[in-house]
């Protein structure tokens, strides 16, 4: 196979962790706004928790882009 | 016309380089707007905080509002006594911020789209977490990575994710901020470089090239969101991992 091509579909590839990232996200976020409708004056002292639990999710996603990030133009 | 996204990332010098002791200092554009960040944050505050009315008006309520906010979340998730890193955490969450937000503006040059920028914030925190850890709890501070209450036979291996988690970090602390606004602006120009791609095809591609352009809008929008929004993930990060500094069990 061609180096470039494969490259490529590397690239792809890694991209689809982000997949995961985007459905951890969403169940974050989802989940927080159903317990906040049931006990909306609780959700504003969660909103912390909400963030911090949205870094560490999203970071991983951002590992996978990194990795495509870094097959096309970094090595 | 092709439209190369990452262009807009690359380090110009600026002026003629200097060589200082064996070493190339370059003042390039990236440092030029570490300069007008750090102008901007100080003038903003310094200037909003100079009538010190008791009534605030517009100016002074920006400044008292970004210190509430931050100092909230703080003393949320480092309690009373990291207040003693408010300084520190309120720099960073400035510094941050300004440089997101400057980096919209078209022609800009965003610093936080260089892994070397974020990576030194990242590091500078890691090794104050660890330094103010080691100073203040001395040996203690490896309790953070014994958690109570786990089984003796599985402890080792929990011991060893607990260290590798640490140590990561800094990576994923540092990568973070940088990928969203590599990912942010990378999109921005690919969009941008369509409307360009369509409008010179002719009467037709101008109506089409108005769809990317209505989603450029719509996406500098989200990118002001995650601006924000990163550079609050960025500060409360910061509140985190320094509480872990001053209270290490678990």
């Amino acid at each position: 196979m061609d180096p470039t091509a494969a490259k490529y579909i590397g690239a792809g590839i890694a991209c689809i962790g982000m997949g995961g990232a985007g459905v951890g996200v969403g169940i974050i976020f989802g989940n927080y706004l159903a317990a906040a409708l049931r006990n909306p004056s609780a959700a504003q002292g969660q909103f912390g928790n909400l963030i911090f639990g949205f870094a560490i999710t999203e970071a991983l996603g951002i590992f996978s882009l990194l990795i495509a990030l870094l097959l096309l133009f970094g090595l | 016309m092709q439209v190369d996204p990452i262009h807009q990332f690359q380090i110009k010098d600026l002026m003629p380089m200097v060589s200082m002791g064996g070493h190339q200092i370059n003042f390039t554009n990236s440092a030029l707007f570490m300069f007008i960040i750090v102008g901007a944050v100080s003038a903003l505050l310094i200037g909003a905080t100079a009538p010190r009315a008791v009534v605030p008006g517009r100016w002074q309520s920006i400044a008292e509002i970004s210190y509430e906010f931050v100092a909230n979340t703080v003393r949320a998730s480092a309690g009373t006594e990291g207040m003693k890193f408010f300084p520190f955490v309120f720099t960073l969450f400035m510094f941050v911020l300004f440089a997101n937000m400057i980096g919209l503006i078209p022609y800009s040059f965003t610093v936080t789209s260089q892994l070397i920028v974020t990576a030194s914030l990242a590091l500078l925190v890691f090794f104050v977490v660890v330094g103010y850890g080691f100073w203040r709890n001395g040996l203690h501070f490896l309790n953070l990575f014994v958690p109570k209450g786990v089984p003796k036979a599985i402890l080792p291996a929990i011991v060893i994710i607990e260290v590798l988690s640490f140590l990561s970090r800094p990576v994923s602390h540092s990568v973070r901020l940088f990928a969203n606004m590599l990912a942010g602006h990378i999109t921005l120009q690919v969009f941008a470089g369509f409307i360009i791609m369509l409008a010179s095809a002719g009467i037709l591609g101008w109506f089409g090239a108005t769809l990317p352009f209505i989603m450029v809008v719509m996406l500098t929008a989200l990118e002001l969101l995650v601006a924000f929004l990163q550079a609050y993930v960025f500060a409360i990060l910061t509140c985190i991992y320094l509480n872990d500094a001053i209270h290490p069990g678990h």
